[in-house]
């Protein structure tokens, strides 16, 4: 296995047969390698959770289409959501997380290397499971083929008299299994940050990335346990004759909904803080000036980190909780507001005074900055309980969370790929690509999500296959549905940009942004083991000491 | 402070108004399903609350956007200082005070007005007069249930309007026969949630007459996207009327005793109650005043002689995955039968 580990990336592969690289890849257990895969799988499933999601708007087009039946149109909004959350955006966040965390601390291996290889194998096995439904789905019963239950699939439609056959099972399983492969990934990580630092790195001289992947493994291990237990219960329930949530046998229902929901919310968090973390390391290199107020962001990090445990039950505001539980959940969800409106202050501080270089990593950022704000205040007025009623479950909660996920998570997460690529291949992704795909996105962006919270307000609710005429939402769906189309096009030059530059790209260097942080002073891609020397650094910005030595940093500390 | 609420609030209705006006103009349907067109005081305190937070919402965007313009566009990179580093600035405690404690305050504002609406509107005291209906949400349709009255029907939910002069509101029993449902009118109140074993309230007091719109908001199986909803508003006149209707028995006419015996003699009963005959299943609607509905199938088709028939004999057509089995009937056993369906007036 060593002898596989220490193979340079990028140098001596070419003369071996594809075969022994495959071998190579397959066994890996080199955190950078394990990065790269948990990406590549992540944007496999970007692409097919983005044809649901265009099959999904083609059929909403216009009123009383039949593009695809309601059956189909069910799976696929089902198999949509499930994909996008657990099999490309969390894939694609660990993958910069296996990649960039011990890079930064100056380590030369996640803690556990060949948990990281297990767990990463697990998800890609989850996620296999899942899609294998298509075929396996029906079971004994010929009903369905993929799950139809929606991805909170909630009791008793996952019930055996709801859900005959076995798509639901497959659905069950393949998250339990990559639940835990996400519990076996975020273990890792906060270990790799407890004890793999390098001399020097106080837990107060980490890059924020660091400190918020500390916070998002934390966050895994609490709210994925929840979930897999549920799934468990649900099993038990199908097979062996549990009733936890089988209301036909007087289980709760409710009980579901806490279970998924107590996972479901800290998830919306686990997702966004590290999108958090790579806005943090992205704005300070193109504004030229350190994070404003580094200690009061970790703070708010793990403020946030906290209170999102306690909000779950805003996405029950209409399932009958009393008035007092529904004031709480109200409460601690506007609270959640107040830190994460403290880190965009601080990301507007950073800026302030600062000397911005528009290049397609701060281009991301600054869309994330503005999509982040409108998303965040679109989560406010659903806090408020009332409110709520009318908007949750409609078009306006779907264009709020997109706008979050897409507009917040997937803007930052593609500022990182234009910041890290050159670093993993060794090559400048294409500028000119890049602002194409930037501009694209941001029209479709908006032609879709804008656009979408207005049918939520016109009483459209979410999850139909089709619609009445005359409600005023065709025309409205169809600029929604146009938008789509244009993201789409936007994904396809930013995969061509990835292929493209990895053979054609210009030669990144070592630190082609001038940059701070200590994954930026070893050679681009890292060789195995990451650094020749283990660093010592005196810090929050290492580089810049180095650069600066007439006005360290260190000095300041 | 008072001034501007009303500007943003004439603004916010201005694009409501506009909205339906550009996109409802061919509607059949005198109502739309507008939360900005309010007809009922839950979904009218929601509409004031929602500008109350819109606004304040509002302000802080603008000055929030206003900041990340100012620092984008004033900040940038030019060819005279792009070689040399700017001020290195950590950050400001003084700064950081001010922008956490200015949110805690704007978030204790807003959960108070929240609070308050949420209680006077969730914790309502049902009054003496109201009437109470019990809601029962199925795959794929709505079962009503009066119990005062000893009225059932089904999908088209009839109540009095409650004007200022008589104030009587509804106030709704929910239930759920299977997997969770949502009842939902945005221009009467907000949504809840049906949910087996655990039953919900909600209440509505219409201030005019007219037909609402709605749907299930909570996605309940295959065809949660046809399981429409439509609330009739009635004078109080018209409501007795229409409970003096319901409570009669099946009307019994001689010249169509063939089809009742084809109803009879199916499966049908074994779903749908007619009073007065031997049919008194439940898990369907309830077809006993079958012709004093305006649709059928949960609101997928209008209720004419023609949707009848293709309901009864091919239901994908009209619903595709509705639990309404396709009957196979003969042709004249269907014809018999729907002129049966026909006299239940």
């Amino acid at each position: 296995m060593s002898s596989n580990t220490i193979t340079i990336p990028g140098i001596g592969v070419e003369g071996k047969p594809w075969l022994e690289t495959l071998h190579e890849w397959v066994t890996t257990v080199d955190h950078k390698r394990l990065g790269i895969l948990y990406i590549v799988y992540g944007l496999g499933f970007l692409v097919v959770g983005g044809v649901e999601a265009l099959i999904i708007r083609i059929q909403l087009m216009h009123s009383h289409n039949d593009f695809v039946s309601p059956q189909v149109f069910n799976r696929m909004f089902t198999m949509h959501g499930t994909t996008m959350i657990f099999f490309m955006v969390m894939p694609v966040l660990f993958g910069f997380a296996n990649y960039l965390v011990p890079l930064m601390i100056g380590a030369r291996d996640m803690a556990f290397p060949r948990l990281n290889a297990f767990s990463f194998w697990l998800s890609a096995f989850g996620g296999l499971l899942l899609y294998f439904s298509f075929l396996g789905g029906s079971g004994l019963y010929g009903a369905g083929n993929a799950p139809d239950v929606g991805w909170w699939a909630y009791a008793p439609l996952g019930a055996r008299a709801f859900s005959p056959g076995h798509s639901t099972d497959y659905w069950t399983l393949s998250l339990l299994v990559s639940g835990f492969g996400s519990i076996g990934t975020a273990i890792n990580i906060i270990a790799t940050v407890l004890c793999m630092r390098c001399p020097g790195m106080k837990l107060g001289r980490m890059p924020l990335l660091v400190w918020l992947y500390l916070v998002m493994g934390g966050m895994v291990l609490i709210a994925i346990t929840p979930l897999s237990a549920a799934q468990i219960m649900l099993l038990v329930d199908r097979y062996l004759g549990g009733h936890f949530f089988d209301t036909q046998a007087g289980g709760s229902a409710v009980l579901w909904m806490h279970f998924f929901w107590i996972f479901g919310h800290p998830e919306v968090y686990v997702l966004v803080i590290p999108a958090f973390g790579f806005s943090s390391e992205i704005i300070p290199v193109f504004s030229r000036k350190p994070i404003f107020g580094y200690p009061v962001m970790v703070a708010a990090t793990v403020g946030i980190g906290f209170l999102s445990l306690t909000v779950w039950a805003h996405h029950m505001f209409t399932v009958g909780m009393n008035s007092y539980a529904n004031s709480f959940f109200a409460i601690t969800t506007m609270a959640v507001g107040i830190p994460t409106g403290i880190k965009i202050f601080n990301w507007i501080g950073t800026m302030w005074g600062g000397r911005i270089q528009f290049k397609v990593p701060m281009l991301f950022c600054i869309g994330f900055l503005f999509q982040f704000l409108i998303a965040g205040l679109t989560g406010i007025i659903q806090a408020s309980v009332p409110v709520d009623w009318q908007l949750s479950l409609s078009y306006f909660v779907v264009a709020h969370f997109h706008y979050v996920i897409v507009g917040g998570i997937l803007f930052a997460t593609f500022g990182a790929f234009y910041y890290w690529y050159p670093k993993i291949t060794g090559r400048m992704l294409s500028e000119r690509l890049g602002k194409w795909h930037f501009w694209l996105f941001v029209i479709g962006f908006h032609l879709t999500f804008d656009v979408m919270h207005i049918p939520g307000l016109l009483g459209m609710p979410r999850r139909i296959y089709t619609y009445e005429p005359g409600r005023g939402w065709d025309t409205l769906n169809l600029i929604v549905s146009i938008g789509a189309f244009i993201q789409a096009v936007a994904i396809l030059v930013f995969v061509w940009n990835l292929i493209i530059s990895y053979f054609k790209g210009a030669k990144a260097g070592s630190d082609p942004w001038d940059a701070w942080t200590l994954e930026w002073s070893t050679s681009s891609p890292p060789p195995a083991y990451n650094f020749a020397t283990v660093p010592v650094v005196a810090s929050a910005r290492p580089l810049w000491d180095l650069k600066h030595p007439e006005d360290p940093d260190s000095q300041y500390e | 402070m008072q001034g501007v609420k009303n500007t943003i609030r004439t603004a916010v209705h201005l694009f409501a108004f506009l909205f339906c006006r550009m996109t409802t103009a061919a509607a059949v349907d005198p109502t739309g399903t507008n939360v900005f067109a309010p007809q009922s005081t839950p979904a009218r305190s929601i509409l004031h609350l929602s500008t109350f937070v819109l606004t304040i919402t509002g302000l802080i965007f603008v000055v929030v956007f206003t900041l990340l313009v100012y620092s984008i566009s004033k900040f940038r990179a030019t060819s005279t200082n792009a070689n040399s580093e700017p001020a290195q600035v950590y950050g400001s405690t003084q700064i950081e005070l001010a922008w956490t404690i200015i949110p805690v305050l704007i978030v204790v504002v807003l959960f108070m007005a929240t609070a308050r609406v949420l209680h006077a509107m969730q914790d309502a005291p049902e009054p003496a007069n109201a009437l109470e209906v019990t809601v029962i949400g199925h795959q794929f349709w709505w079962e009503y249930r009066y119990p005062k009255l000893g009225v059932v029907t089904a999908n088209e939910l009839h109540i009095p309007v409650s004007d200022a002069a008589h104030p009587t509101p509804t106030f709704l029993q929910l239930l759920s026969a299977d997997t969770d449902h949502s009842f939902w009118i945005p221009e009467l109140a907000g949504k809840t949630d049906l949910v087996p074993n655990h039953p919900n309230r909600m209440w509505m007091d219409p201030e005019r007459t007219g037909v609402f719109l709605g749907q299930c908001a909570q996605y309940c199986g295959t065809q949660h996207a046809k399981m429409l909803l439509r609330v009739s508003v009635d004078s109080p006149e018209d409501f007795a009327d229409w409970v003096r209707e319901q409570r009669q028995p099946a009307v019994a006419d001689e010249r169509v005793a063939a089809g009742r015996r084809v109803f009879e003699t199916t499966s049908c009963i074994n779903c749908h109650a007619i009073n007065g005959t031997v049919a008194n299943g439940r898990f369907g609607p309830d077809l006993t005043h079958l012709m004093s509905r305006t649709t059928i199938a949960a609101g997928a088709a209008l209720n004419t002689p023609e949707n009848l028939h293709l309901w009864i004999q091919n239901p994908d057509a009209i619903k595709h995955g509705s639990l309404m089995p396709a009957m196979q009937l003969s042709k004249s056993d269907l014809d018999e039968l729907v002129e049966y369906l026909e006299t239940l007036q």
